[in-house]
This record gives C-alpha cells, sequence and structure tokens, in this order.
C-alpha cells in the first residue's frame, strides 16, 4: 500500500510535478541528444577513416612502420591475404605498396602518400570509388592513371587528366620520377586525407619503384562489423604467430594504427557523459526542492502516519518512493521521446554543411546521423533511479525529524 | 486492574531557558472501558497528558504504564510499534490521508499491522457501517464533510484492534449535529466493545457525554470527578 500511496501523492499536485516532469524530459532530451550528436560524429569519422583511409586490420613489417623504406616488405602477401579472407567476419582483404613521395604539377609540389592498390579488390576494402567527385575510378585508358583528394587538385592546380609527376625512392635506393594522369579526384570528410593521399594501380607504381607487383608493403583487412576487430585482429596474428615472433610482421588494429581516432571516440563519449551527470545534478536540485516542498506541505499528514505506528525506515522508503516515481516517468517519458528524436534524426541526419571546412578539416563529417546505442539508454536510465535515490535523502531525512506530538497539530 | 497509569509525570518544555510545567507531578488511572475526558482551560497541559498517555512525547520524569508495561523506558522504534498494536488515535483535524478513499484510509493502518486481505476488508466494512459511511466507501476526504472525516478517522482508531483510543479535541471542527452523531457511535462502541476512550476536551458537549472528568490547571489535576 506504500507503494499505493507514493504513486498517488505524486499526482497530488499535478502542476508542480508535471512542471519538474517536464524539467526531467528536456534535460534528458538535451543531454541524450547531444551524446547522441558526438556519438554520431565520432562513430562516422571511425566508420569513415576504416572506410576511406585506414581499414580495421593493416599488416607490415615493424621496421616499414618506423622507416617507410620499400626493403620492409610484407612476405607472400597473396597467400596471406588468401588466409585471411578464410578468418570468420572477414569482408575482404587486399595488399598494397605503400610510399612516401613526392607530387608534383605544373605550379608547385607537396609531400604525399602514394598508394598502389588492387583496383577490384581494394573497391571492396576502401570506399574511394563512391567518393568521385569528378573522372572515374582507373576506368580510362589514360597511361598511369591516379586518383587524387580534391584538396591536393586544388593545391597542385590540376584536373581530370592533367599531369602530375610523382618523384619517389626506387627499391635500389635511387630517386625515381614518373609522370601520372589524374583519371579521378575524390573527396572525403576528411580534408588533409584528401591532401596528402595519392591512389595508383600497384603494377604502376611497382614498376617505378623496381619490385615485382606481386610484393607488398601493407596488407589491409577491412570486417563485417567492427565489433570484430580484437577477435579478428587476434585470429590474424594467431595465423602469422612465426613471423610475429621473428619480428617480421606486426598486425594492427584501427586503434593502434590511429591512438588519436580511438582517443577522440573515448572522449567524447566521456565528456558527453560528463555532460549528462551535470545536468542530472541540476535537475536532482530541482526535484529535491520540488519533494522538500512536498514533504513541508504534508507535516500534519505524516505527523499522524507517525503517530498512530509507521516506522521510520517505512516513511522514509515512502518518501523515498515518491523521489523515485516522480523521476521516473520524467526518465522514462525523457528516454522514449530522446529515442525518438534520435531515431529520426538518425535518418534524416543533421546538415552543418555551414560549418562543413572546419569540419572536415578535423575529419568530421558535415551531415551528422545521431546514434546511440540501447546500453546507454539503459544507463541514463540506471542515473536516473540513482539521482532520484540521492534526491529523496534530503526530504525524506528532514520529514524523519518531524515530532509527530508537534506535527499532528501543525497549521497546514 | 488499570489500563492506564501515570507516576508522578512531568513534562517541562524549555528546560534550560525559560522552564514550563506542561504537566507537574500527575498520578492517574484509567480503567478499561472508561468513557473519560481530560478538560481544563488552554494552555493547562491536556494535550500533553493526552500526547503522554499516546507515547508521542516522552516524559522529562515520571511513569507511563500501559497494561503494566512502562512505556516510558522504550526506544523510539519500540514506542512506534507499541503505538501501532495499542492505541488509537483521533485528532481535531481528522488528519486522513487525502489520496486514499475512506476505505484504503482505514484500510492502511492494518496493512501496516500486516493483516491479510480477508480480514482488512471484513473489518473495514464492519467499522465504517459502524460509523454510519456503509454507502461512503469509496469517497475520499474531500468528497466528506467534517463530521463524515471524523467518523472515518475513528474507524481508522479502531481498526487496529487498540485497547483504547486517544482523542484530541475530537469535535473541535464539527457542528452540533455532527459533534452529537460523533459522540453517539463512540459511546455506541464504548458500550458494546467496551473499548476506552480518553478525551482531551474544552466542548461541553464532550464533557456532558463523559462519565468521568479529569480536570486541569497549570499542568496540575485539580478534580477527578466520575458520574
Amino acid at each position: 500500500m506504500i507503494f499505493s500511496i507514493a504513486w498517488k501523492n505524486v499526482w497530488r499536485n499535478k502542476l508542480r510535478s508535471s512542471i519538474v516532469i517536464a524539467s526531467i524530459i528536456i534535460g534528458l532530451l538535451g543531454g541524450i541528444l547531444y551524446l547522441a550528436f558526438a556519438k554520431g560524429m565520432v562513430q562516422q569519422q571511425v566508420s569513415s577513416a576504416i572506410h576511406s583511409e585506414i581499414s580495421n586490420i593493416q599488416i607490415h613489417h615493424p621496421q616499414f612502420l618506423i622507416n617507410d623504406e620499400i626493403q620492409y616488405i610484407v612476405t607472400n602477401p597473396d597467400d596471406k591475404v588468401n588466409a585471411i579472407r578464410k578468418i570468420e567476419g572477414v569482408a575482404e582483404a587486399t595488399s598494397r605498396i605503400t610510399s612516401a613521395a613526392m607530387a608534383s604539377s605544373a605550379i608547385t609540389g607537396t609531400g604525399i602518400f602514394i598508394k598502389g592498390i588492387n583496383v577490384e579488390e581494394e573497391k571492396q576494402i576502401t570506399n574511394i570509388h563512391t567518393l568521385l567527385i569528378d573522372g572515374t575510378y582507373f576506368d580510362t585508358k589514360l597511361r598511369n592513371p591516379a586518383i587524387i583528394g580534391e584538396k591536393l587538385a586544388k593545391k597542385l592546380n590540376v584536373k581530370v587528366r592533367s599531369k602530375i609527376v610523382v618523384t619517389i625512392q626506387s627499391a635500389s635506393g635511387d630517386i625515381s620520377y614518373s609522370a601520372f594522369r589524374v583519371a579521378g579526384i575524390f573527396k572525403t570528410s576528411n580534408s588533409n586525407f584528401d591532401l596528402m593521399n595519392v591512389f595508383v594501380k600497384k603494377q604502376d607504381l611497382a614498376y617505378i619503384i623496381g619490385i615485382e607487383d606481386t610484393q607488398a608493403t601493407e596488407v589491409a583487412v577491412l570486417l563485417n562489423h567492427n565489433n570484430l576487430t580484437t577477435a579478428a585482429s587476434e585470429k590474424i596474428a594467431t595465423l602469422f604467430s612465426e613471423e610475429i615472433s621473428k619480428e617480421i610482421l606486426v598486425v594492427r588494429t584501427w586503434e593502434d594504427i590511429s591512438p588519436v581516432l580511438k582517443m577522440m571516440n573515448e572522449m567524447t563519449i566521456q565528456y558527453s557523459m560528463i555532460f549528462v551527470i551535470i545536468i542530472l545534478v541540476a535537475l536532482s536540485f530541482g526535484i529535491i526542492n520540488t519533494m522538500l516542498m512536498a514533504i513541508m506541505e504534508r507535516v500534519r499528514e505524516i505527523g499522524m502516519l507517525m503517530a498512530i505506528g509507521m516506522n521510520k525506515i517505512q516513511v522514509f522508503f515512502m518518501i523515498m518512493l515518491e523521489t523515485i516515481f516522480l523521476s521516473i516517468t520524467g526518465g522514462v517519458l525523457g528516454l522514449a521521446l530522446s529515442w525518438a528524436l534520435v531515431t529520426i534524426l538518425g535518418i534524416s541526419g543533421i546538415d552543418l554543411s555551414a560549418i562543413a571546412e572546419g569540419l572536415n578539416s578535423m575529419g568530421y563529417s558535415s551531415f551528422v546521423y545521431p546514434e546511440l546505442d540501447f546500453v546507454y539508454y539503459a544507463l541514463i536510465g540506471s542515473l536516473v533511479i540513482v539521482t532520484a535515490i540521492f534526491a529523496s535523502i534530503m526530504p525524506a531525512r528532514k520529514a524523519l525529524r518531524f515530532n509527530p506530538a508537534e506535527a499532528v497539530r501543525h497549521d497546514a | 486492574m488499570s489500563i492506564i497509569s501515570t507516576v508522578k509525570l512531568n513534562k517541562i518544555y524549555a528546560e534550560d531557558t525559560f522552564p514550563v510545567h506542561a504537566t507537574n507531578d500527575i498520578s492517574v488511572n484509567f480503567e478499561q472501558g472508561e468513557f473519560s475526558a481530560i478538560v481544563g482551560p488552554s494552555g493547562c497541559g491536556k494535550t500533553t497528558l493526552l500526547n503522554l498517555l499516546g507515547g508521542l512525547e516522552t516524559p522529562t520524569s515520571g511513569e507511563v504504564i500501559i497494561d503494566s508495561k512502562i512505556i516510558t523506558n522504550l526506544k523510539s522504534n519500540e514506542l512506534t510499534d507499541f503505538r501501532l498494536r495499542n492505541i488509537g488515535f483521533v485528532f481535531q483535524a481528522y488528519n486522513l490521508i487525502p489520496v486514499l478513499t475512506a476505505r484504503e484510509n482505514v484500510e492502511f493502518i492494518m496493512h501496516l499491522q500486516n493483516y491479510n486481505k480477508d480480514e482488512r476488508n471484513a473489518r473495514v466494512e464492519e467499522l465504517l457501517t459502524a460509523v454510519g459511511l456503509k454507502d461512503k466507501f469509496n469517497k475520499r476526504p474531500g468528497e466528506l464533510s467534517g463530521g463524515e472525516q471524523q467518523r472515518v478517522a475513528v474507524a481508522r482508531a479502531l481498526a487496529s484492534k487498540p485497547k483504547f483510543i486517544l482523542a484530541d479535541e475530537p469535535t473541535a471542527n464539527l457542528d452540533s449535529k455532527s459533534t452529537y452523531a460523533l459522540l453517539d457511535i463512540m459511546e455506541t462502541l464504548n458500550e458494546k466493545e467496551n473499548m476506552t476512550f480518553i478525551f482531551s476536551t474544552h466542548d461541553s458537549r464532550v464533557m456532558e457525554r463523559a462519565r468521568r472528568l479529569v480536570s486541569l490547571d497549570d499542568g496540575k489535576i485539580v478534580n477527578d470527578e466520575t458520574k
């Protein structure tokens, strides 16, 4: 019956309770929307980085990571690619030749990373072919075709069919030059990536460097889901444990490759959760104030309950339940509305193209799709209950201090 | 044998600053089945004595003995449980729970005593019928008149099957008709069920009906008259 009384007491002053519930709803809506927005933004950044730049897992010679010279190759890359493809959760794997180089046009030159790729395999790994804003994805009869980023094209002042000269260190240690024709121009959500990366056919790059096109400096692996990264990387490491123990191979996940991305991902969630907690703490003061008002309006009634035999634990429990019911009502409505809004915005997206340049320079997309896993709703729901319990302590303690003899004669 | 006894009961408020002797060496006994009133002018200590008898206040010195048990030695939680199982209270301002119906208000105290549902239903029906509210079981206090609310409060006081009922100015907010109706009900319960009623009052209508008047002045018993 204490549950029944507590629930009915919540609705004793409908206006006051509704205001508190509305404030909880608005607070949760703001906090969750911010969290979902931040998570969506970071997840898109991670997804974009995985699908455009670094894949889920990469394999290299460990020395290549220190000094990216062409002598530090991955041995038998095609065999490795075939073995990796058999691992559960692997969507595709491919080998690449990568190197630092200099790209020059008639106007200027700049440092780049050049990637010699297996054109068809790469389509299954990176989404560069879907991000072309001009030209084609190697669908050309041009000799030495290259796909370059929009920002690099602007810097070099080149367009499709323009010539760029790539200067690179060959396998023998000499400097090689070769002319490439711009076949396509891509634009990702990371303008720095667009400035720094050039994709060419693997055999063309192998020829310039002076190695076989069956050789590679990098094997990239894309998984069906990012959650599989750790498990898949452990299986790959097991598969090539002998080479790893000889220190001629290293397996790295996207988190190892881009620790900044990992840190950004984690920090954004942490900061957003702190923001949500600050909102809940602020709300708790509103709840405390409301409950104190409710208690002070019922001094005589609480005194009567204590007089007729309701013990302190029962009084405390009743007031705590009232606070929890009030908070949970707001919490459930707030979570439901937040979920609905996040779902709608997750489909329609939020257009931030007005500040696209700034966002792209930091690797963020200008069109954000908020998203939030169920676990966060459960976590925030739990925090609402904890907040309610915390908020109920002061009003309940206040009620316990009433002297029943005085309270029953208190002026209402 | 007395159901309630007090021995040299003293209650001093503001002992350290401006001491006020609300009760002064009061020794009094009440027998089972009494229909008594503690009377006297405002500030004479009626309510304080009633609160001391009900264990709502702790005396500065002296003892309250209920059914051979010295309640002044009980700890706070023991006293709460003792009140729940032994004493019925009727207050001047009814003090019903406004969000509950008449039935639920009476039933509530039996919940605290862990009666089962069948026992609760039977007792609630019996009591609300006895106080003349058979057709108002599901009315909330706001939908009842003052007299009806006080009758619900009497039913509530009886619901826990107490040894006696303490009623603090129960008719102070009632008109004559309601007062007499309430007193009729209480008298009937007293006569039929031998329920002990002790009133604190300065209402002449209650004093007329009471069979014993314990008069207080300045915290002392100045007269104890049985009619």
